[in-house]
Formats: C-alpha cells, sequence, structure tokens
C-alpha cells in the first residue's frame, strides 16, 4: 500500500526533519517530488491515522521525568474498559494497553507511568487502584535501559 | 532552560503544522522569531533533550506489526542475552525489569511472522527458551508528552 515515493518520505520521517525555514521543501529535493506533492502525501497520512504528528520527542529524564514504571494490572475481563478509560485519564499515564496474560503471570492490562521517582509512580499507581478498585497489580520498575530508539519502518 | 524554551517543547511535543513553514507557525505561537526558534530547537538536540524532531507514525496503521515481548532470562545471563536483542534494528525498546520475566523489549516488524522468525533466531542464539510475544489488544492511550510549562507547583498537583 505505500509506494516508492510514500516510502521515501516515511524513510525521511522516521528520523529527524531539516531544520530549516522550508524543511518539506528539502525533504522533496532529497525525495524528487515537488513541495506540494510532498506536503499532500504528508496531510493525507494524517487523514488517514497513519502519521499521528510530526513532532519532539524527548528524553524524559533530561525533562526531568526521571521515573518511569510498567505497572501491569490484573483486571476481572468485565472490568477492563472501565478500568482503561479511568487510567487514561491520569496525566502520568502515557500508555495504556489490554494484553494477553503470560504463563504465571495473570497481568491482562499494562500501563506506562512516569513521575519525578519511583515513590511518584508508586503513588500514581496507588491513586489509579483507588479510583478503580482494582487491587491486585505488579510495579515493573525498570532495573536497566538497554536500548531506546525510534522505530524504523524503512531501512 | 528557560520559560521561552518551555513553551517552545510544548508546542514540539504537540505537533507542527503540516505546512510549508512549520517552524514560523510554531515560532508565532511561543512569540519568537523562526530564525530564534530554528536556534533553541538544535541548541535543545545539543543538550539531549529533545531526542528526536520527525514523525509519529501509528505502526499498525501504516502496516507494520508491533509487540511487546517477555522474556524470561537467567540473571547472570541478562546483559549477555540483552545485548544480543539489542542488536536488531526492529527492536526499540529494550528494558531490564524485576520479577518472573526481567527482560522487556519491543518490536517493529513488517508482518507477524517477520517478529516469529526473528524470536526463533533470539532464541537460538541465546539459548533462553522463554520468550512471549505479548500484542496490545484494545488500546485505551497513547500519549508520550511530556508536559513543561507547567513543571513546578502545578506539576506537584498531578498525583
Amino acid at each position: 500500500m505505500l509506494d516508492a515515493l510514500d516510502r521515501a518520505i516515511v524513510k525521511e520521517l522516521q528520523g529527524d526533519i531539516p531544520l530549516d525555514p522550508y524543511p518539506f521543501r528539502t525533504i522533496a529535493s532529497r525525495v524528487g517530488a515537488s513541495e506540494a506533492e510532498v506536503l499532500g502525501r504528508v496531510r493525507s497520512y494524517w487523514e488517514r491515522g497513519w502519521l499521528r504528528r510530526v513532532a519532539a520527542v524527548l528524553y524524559h529524564q533530561a525533562a526531568g521525568y526521571r521515573g518511569n514504571a510498567m505497572v501491569v494490572w490484573k483486571v476481572p475481563p468485565d472490568q477492563v474498559e472501565r478500568f482503561g478509560r479511568v487510567a487514561a485519564t491520569f496525566p502520568q499515564v502515557t500508555h495504556c494497553y489490554e494484553r494477553a496474560v503470560l504463563p504465571d503471570f495473570p497481568y491482562n492490562v499494562y500501563t506506562m507511568v512516569h513521575g519525578d521517582d519511583d515513590e511518584a509512580c508508586a503513588e500514581v499507581a496507588r491513586a489509579i487502584s483507588a479510583a478503580t478498585g482494582v487491587s491486585e497489580y505488579l510495579i515493573l520498575s525498570s532495573v536497566k535501559e538497554y536500548k531506546k530508539t525510534s522505530a524504523c519502518y524503512i531501512p | 532552560m528557560d520559560g521561552i524554551d518551555r513553551r517552545l517543547l510544548d508546542a514540539l511535543q504537540r505537533g507542527l503544522p503540516l505546512c510549508a513553514r512549520p517552524y514560523a507557525a510554531v515560532a508565532a505561537e511561543v512569540g519568537i522569531s523562526e530564525e530564534e526558534c530554528l536556534r533553541r530547537i538544535s541548541r535543545l538536540k545539543e543538550e539531549g533533550i529533545i531526542r528526536r524532531l520527525g514523525g509519529v507514525f501509528s505502526t499498525r496503521a501504516l502496516g507494520f506489526y508491533s509487540t511487546l515481548v517477555a522474556m524470561a532470562v537467567p540473571p547472570e545471563d541478562l546483559d549477555r542475552v540483552a545485548a544480543v536483542v539489542s542488536e536488531y534494528p526492529e527492536v526499540t525498546h529494550n528494558y531490564a525489569r524485576r520479577g518472573r520475566y526481567n527482560l522487556w523489549f519491543t518490536l517493529v516488524t513488517g508482518r507477524e511472522e517477520d517478529a516469529r522468525a526473528l524470536l526463533d533466531e533470539i532464541v537460538a542464539r541465546t539459548g533462553v527458551k522463554e520468550v512471549h510475544m505479548v500484542p496490545a489488544g484494545r488500546v485505551f492511550k497513547i500519549r508520550a508528552h511530556f508536559p513543561m510549562a507547567v513543571r513546578g507547583e502545578e506539576a506537584a498537583g498531578y498525583a
């Protein structure tokens, strides 16, 4: 579904876009298309939901959010929808997904929680628990970050 | 970092307008010139505040497959196994965490079969057999956006 020009444009957008007054014109010259064609295609990706936004991604530690924890929840199947909606309202929760349970790991909803430190993350988990009535959860703080990059769709 | 930097970071995290001169539009919103806007972005990258300024795609909508993977690795082997996992460009995030499953990473591949083949290769190379794909079911929230301008006393009220 991606043609050759789409692939070339995605390849440009998956990294850093040019830091000059006309970034899409620069991209256009690299991919061999007009600026209007590139902008038209990029807008169409956004309209189709392929592209969420063209934006800055921060090193969150540098931005002052040092704590990050994956908090996993054991939510009764018929309450998952409600739990997800409530957890999503917390600004410290950046990601919230339903996932399959694993052997000896009966947790079915995963939240990524960010805060100033581990205690701040634990406090958020307690607040989510209080707001949802789901009391079985596990805080999996990261012990070590081995890798963090952005997706490379087009090599 | 000053107040203008923080307002700029908030605007940049929300997203650039998809127009010919997006930096001029962001600069106007923040109240600085386009030239100063570009200069500040360049500095915030150099200082290691901005990791990337580019497209944020919906992996699945774009037609790619992504999944979280949980791995139970003997603790003494963790660094070695993690290094093997991190070698693959398809692996975007890779973290050690405490617990029964102690290595968690995310994969982005063309198709689900490609992810399975990659995990088979990781099993063969590391000897660690307990590897599970845990793809997302319902998605309730995705928002990797860290408010900057509200840092300080307001942020303390988050909890």
